[in-house]
């Protein structure tokens, strides 16, 4: 029971990873279980956390909109007793920043955000993130191009080339 | 002049789908169900080895019978798969698809004469090439009530003294049916009676929804009278790289590989670096690929019924085949109006023998939304009945 229930757990996340928007009747045809039994897991996973969002995967590039995403590379102090929690907390609150990853190799937090323009996302990083007391330095590297975002390739639709009958 | 074609091939039939196809690309914006290969591309890690062994220069010939590094991945994976153990030296023959392990396994065995039962609605090639190979092709044909499978009474009726060979292809190319391990130990007394030799094509083993696919080779005494063929086409989204094999006892498969030897020389080579990385590292592509498909056939079945389109649940391959006997036209007729007024291309069952009639052939091997959009057409249409 136990495994059957865990097994529909991964069935739908793998499902629902890559397509939020799927309709629960949709879903429970497809893995040939009750709608009730979807919805249920869903929502315990909801509560659990284990499904923490559904997300628009959108590409700002083809709007109008100006969006920049720069990723920076933090270094810092981890204080006493509390590791890195404190200073990624203090991070991660700000609005402009996207994502906050603890890192290992050179350099300590990884931080993701995105703004208006260069100009924006420098102001953060010179007044915000280095002004911060334990962090040691910032490197930031700004995103030029977006090829594959979450498993999605934005740079190019692949076509069917397939014949259209074959044996 | 003397007539340049000889006989045998003049009076080949050209396969029925390719009449199909011809009418199906003349079609713009048609969507099509009618493919037999996987909408996946083969998995990165794949194509990146072939890459690589190009780059490395590997582009020679490889020993006619494939190399011993993939024969032995080969043997260790059927190993794993189905517990019957093949010497990768001797057991093992990697060919140019799993279709020349057919060509090549057919005339290995036949004689002038020897009848090969084939039971059908199945692939188009087992015919022609038993025809070839100089034997008399016996159709078996198969039935719905039966949801397709071989029994013990239908292989009975279609067994006489000049019995050689038995095709058995499953899961099954057009009806997506299976060979539970029952079925096939039904089979087995009445095969070995006769002292019949079984050609099994299991280039959808992966590719089972209910169980595991069980070969007939791993049947008591199964083995010395099996050639085993599979291929990387349908469970690692190969198709284009043209790689099969065929395995059996050293006796059957020498003779094909000296076959092989003069007709092919070796498989392709790029082709059997890229296969030893499928079998070594590819096999969760395979479970996510089944996962997939398994979904949209729950899914095709679920809009079938819901839609009143009779079809029995298939349990392998990715096809279904629906009855369409309640619409009073033939499968060509249905198929070729589809077509035109919902510009929906699926094949004919007649496609894949005499018995396909009122059937159709629909491919699974599409993503859920050109299912989905595909599905909504064929209702339009059948509503109009």
């Amino acid at each position: 029971m136990q495994n059957e229930i865990s097994e529909l757990r991964q069935r739908i996340l793998k499902d629902i990873e890559h397509d939020g928007r799927v309709n629960l009747h949709d879903l429970a045809v497809r893995l040939g279980v009750d709608e009730t039994d979807v919805a249920n897991a869903m929502s315990d996973m909801e509560k659990e956390g284990v499904i923490c969002g559904y997300h628009t995967l959108i590409d700002w590039d083809k709007t109008d909109e100006q969006k920049v995403t720069a990723l920076i590379e933090v270094r810092v102090t981890p204080q006493r007793g509390q590791g890195f929690d404190v200073i990624a907390e203090r991070i991660y609150k700000f609005a402009e920043v996207d994502s906050v990853y603890l890192i290992s190799g050179g350099f300590d937090l990884m931080v993701i955000m995105e703004g208006q323009s260069l100009k924006e996302v420098s102001r953060f990083v010179s007044e915000k993130l280095s002004a911060l007391e334990s962090v040691l330095s910032c490197a930031t590297h700004f995103i030029m191009r977006k090829y594959k975002v979450n498993g999605t390739i934005l740079a190019k639709k692949y076509e069917d080339e397939r014949m259209l009958i074959t044996p | 002049m003397k007539d340049p074609i000889a006989s045998v091939v003049r009076d080949m039939k050209p396969s029925g789908i390719r009449k199909f196809f011809d009418i199906v690309s003349e079609m713009k914006d048609a969507i099509s169900l009618g493919v037999g290969e996987p909408d996946f591309d083969t998995p990165w890690h794949i194509r990146d080895e072939g890459i690589y062994s190009l780059e490395k220069g590997r582009t020679f010939y490889t020993s006619n019978s494939g190399l011993l590094e993939l024969r032995r991945q080969i043997s260790n994976y059927i190993n794993r798969q189905t517990s019957v153990t093949y010497d990768p030296k001797e057991e093992v023959l990697i060919t140019v698809g799993g279709s020349e392990a057919i060509d090549m396994g057919l005339r290995a065995l036949i004689n002038p004469g020897d009848e090969v039962i084939i039971p059908q609605p199945s692939y188009v090639s087992y015919e022609p090439c038993a025809v070839l190979a100089g034997g008399k092709p016996v159709i078996l044909e198969l039935e719905e009530k039966d949801e397709f499978r071989l029994t013990p009474e239908k292989l009975l009726g279609a067994i006489s003294d000049r019995t050689k060979v038995l095709i058995l292809p499953f899961p099954n190319n057009p009806t997506g049916a299976i060979m539970e391990r029952e079925d096939l130990l039904k089979l087995v007394p009445i095969i070995k009676e006769h002292d019949i030799y079984v050609l099994s094509d299991e280039i959808y083993s992966e590719l089972t929804y209910k169980g595991s696919h069980v070969t007939i080779a791993s049947l008591p005494d199964m083995r010395e009278r099996t050639i085993l063929i599979n291929g990387f086409s349908k469970s690692f989204a190969m198709t284009g790289w043209r790689l099969g094999y065929a395995c059996g006892p050293e006796n059957i498969i020498s003779q094909m590989t000296k076959l092989h030897q003069y007709c092919i020389m070796c498989a392709p080579t790029t082709s059997q670096y890229a296969a030893i990385e499928a079998l070594k590292h590819g096999e969760r592509d395979v479970e996510e690929m089944r996962n997939a498909y398994n979904e949209r056939r729950r899914f095709l079945m679920h809009e079938f019924k819901r839609m009143g389109l009779d079809c029995f649940e298939p349990y392998g391959a990715f096809y279904v085949f629906p009855s369409i006997k309640r619409f009073n036209m033939t499968s060509d007729e249905f198929a070729l109006r589809l077509l035109e007024e919902e510009k929906v291309a699926v094949v004919p069952g007649t496609a894949f023998g005499d018995c396909g009639e009122g059937f159709l052939r629909i491919s699974y091997a599409y993503s859920i939304e050109n299912l989905k959009e595909a599905l909504s057409r064929i209702e339009e249409f059948i509503c109009r009945f």
